[in-house]
């Protein structure tokens, strides 16, 4: 699986990756984390808001930080 | 009641208490003659810094609890209801409440574009957005006076309709990077936010946005500081003077390659006008440096073609030094 975080460097989106991880050791999936801060090649997903994130190639949020719990059931819904 | 404004305004936008403080720490603090060069620009950079930082932290934190109900997701909805002459002007409206700078309004102009957005509107959006923001209102009014801040307002909100209409006309849809229109339209935006949510959102971009102007903010200070007491008057006369026709042309050449927030132009601007520059000529100044930038326009440059983005800097240019006309014409019955 490949999660992608999309946001130019802010706070919300350390916080944001930082979700993440703590979401997949829970769920005990593994996956790849990449940052997208370029600003065009966040607008290329269509969101206009960051954070936003991503799970393979399909985005899931943006414009706030879900909880850990709600990143947990987008994970488990991602295929293997 | 007229008085009870005056005071208001007196104390809360000019901060009359920190003008007298600030004079008093410069002269019995330091020693320094207030009305001397060096005293004097010591105390515009320390009155000024402290004034701009407690207006600024005011106003974005109140701004972005309002922008928190407009969203882009939500922003483009409302665009896209509507047409013509009235999309362009709510478009103008709504790009005083969104974005402060031009950087984060270009992921608004893919995210406009791909849904399907006229260009007329979204440059009418793109043009107001860094030009016009509640904040420089507020600002402008603390520095000069209401006239100038509402005359500032309408004039950049006209300079936006009629910039975006015009761009419409020339029907450049084509001009536009292809990526643009196969981006996807996502819309996420829509949530429910508590009212602790929104004042957590505006406390987050009085952090971020202070954090990231407060250099500018510091060296238009210093810039006006040194206008202000070192700079001989008849050489500003001699280049800018408000009796010199192509001073508006001068401070749009100057204006434009440079980079800075509305804030940090300010000071410059109302130094300007102290030394005897024309109004007109110090708000073009303003305009130039806040709706034109070197880095706004190469990151234009990748998403529009050639021809529209001369159009974009043409058109603006022109829409400037017009403004800067017309205001060196009315300025003497707005001061």
């Amino acid at each position: 699986m490949i999660i992608e975080i999309l946001g130019s460097g802010c706070r919300k989106c350390t916080a944001l990756a930082n979700t993440v991880q703590a979401a997949l050791e829970r769920t005990g999936r593994e996956a790849e984390i990449v940052k997208v801060t370029d600003v065009i090649d966040i607008a290329r997903y269509g969101v206009m808001s960051t954070p936003g994130l991503v799970i393979d190639g399909k985005v899931v949020s943006a414009g706030k930080i879900p909880s850990e719990a709600e990143i947990a059931v987008l994970l488990d819904a991602a295929p293997l | 009641m007229a008085e009870f404004f005056s005071w208001l305004n007196d104390h809360l936008l000019r901060m009359t208490w920190l003008f007298d403080l600030v004079t008093v720490l410069v002269r019995d603090g330091l020693g320094l003659d207030v009305t001397g060069p060096l005293g004097g620009s010591v105390h515009f950079f320390i009155y000024d810094i402290i004034k701009i930082f407690i207006l600024l932290t005011v106003l974005i934190f109140s701004i972005s609890y309002a922008q928190s109900y407009f969203p882009p997701e939500r922003t483009r909805r409302i665009l896209g209801q509507r047409s013509g002459l009235g999309a362009n002007i709510v478009a103008a409206l709504l790009g005083t409440i969104t974005p402060f700078c031009s950087c984060s309004s270009i992921p608004l102009f893919i995210g406009f574009t791909s849904a399907g957005l006229p260009l007329a509107v979204t440059f009418s959006f793109l043009i107001s957005s860094p030009l016009v923001d509640l904040a420089s209102v507020i600002l402008l009014a603390s520095i000069f006076n209401w006239w100038v801040s509402i005359a500032y307002v309408l004039i950049g909100l006209c300079l936006a309709v009629v910039g975006g209409t015009v761009i419409g006309l020339l029907k450049l849809e084509n001009q536009v990077e292809d990526f643009v229109y196969q981006s996807p339209v996502a819309d996420h935006g829509a949530q429910a936010l508590s009212r602790m949510d929104r004042v957590d959102y505006a406390r987050d971009q009085v952090a971020d946005i202070v954090g990231r102007v407060w250099p500018y903010i510091l060296i238009g200070v210093g810039i006006g500081a040194a206008i202000h007491n070192w700079i001989p008057e008849t050489f500003i006369a001699a280049l800018l003077g408000d009796d010199k026709w192509w001073s508006v042309l001068v401070a749009t050449v100057a204006g434009i390659p440079m980079y800075a927030d509305i804030f940090g132009t300010l000071p410059i601007a109302e130094a300007l006008v102290h030394k005897g520059v024309g109004l007109g000529t110090a708000l073009t100044f303003m305009m130039a440096v806040t709706a034109l930038s070197l880095p706004s326009i190469i990151m234009l440059k990748r998403v529009v073609k050639m021809p529209l983005l001369a159009f974009f800097i043409g058109i603006t240019t022109v829409g400037i030094i017009l403004i800067g006309f017309i205001f060196n014409a009315i300025a003497d019955h707005l001061i």
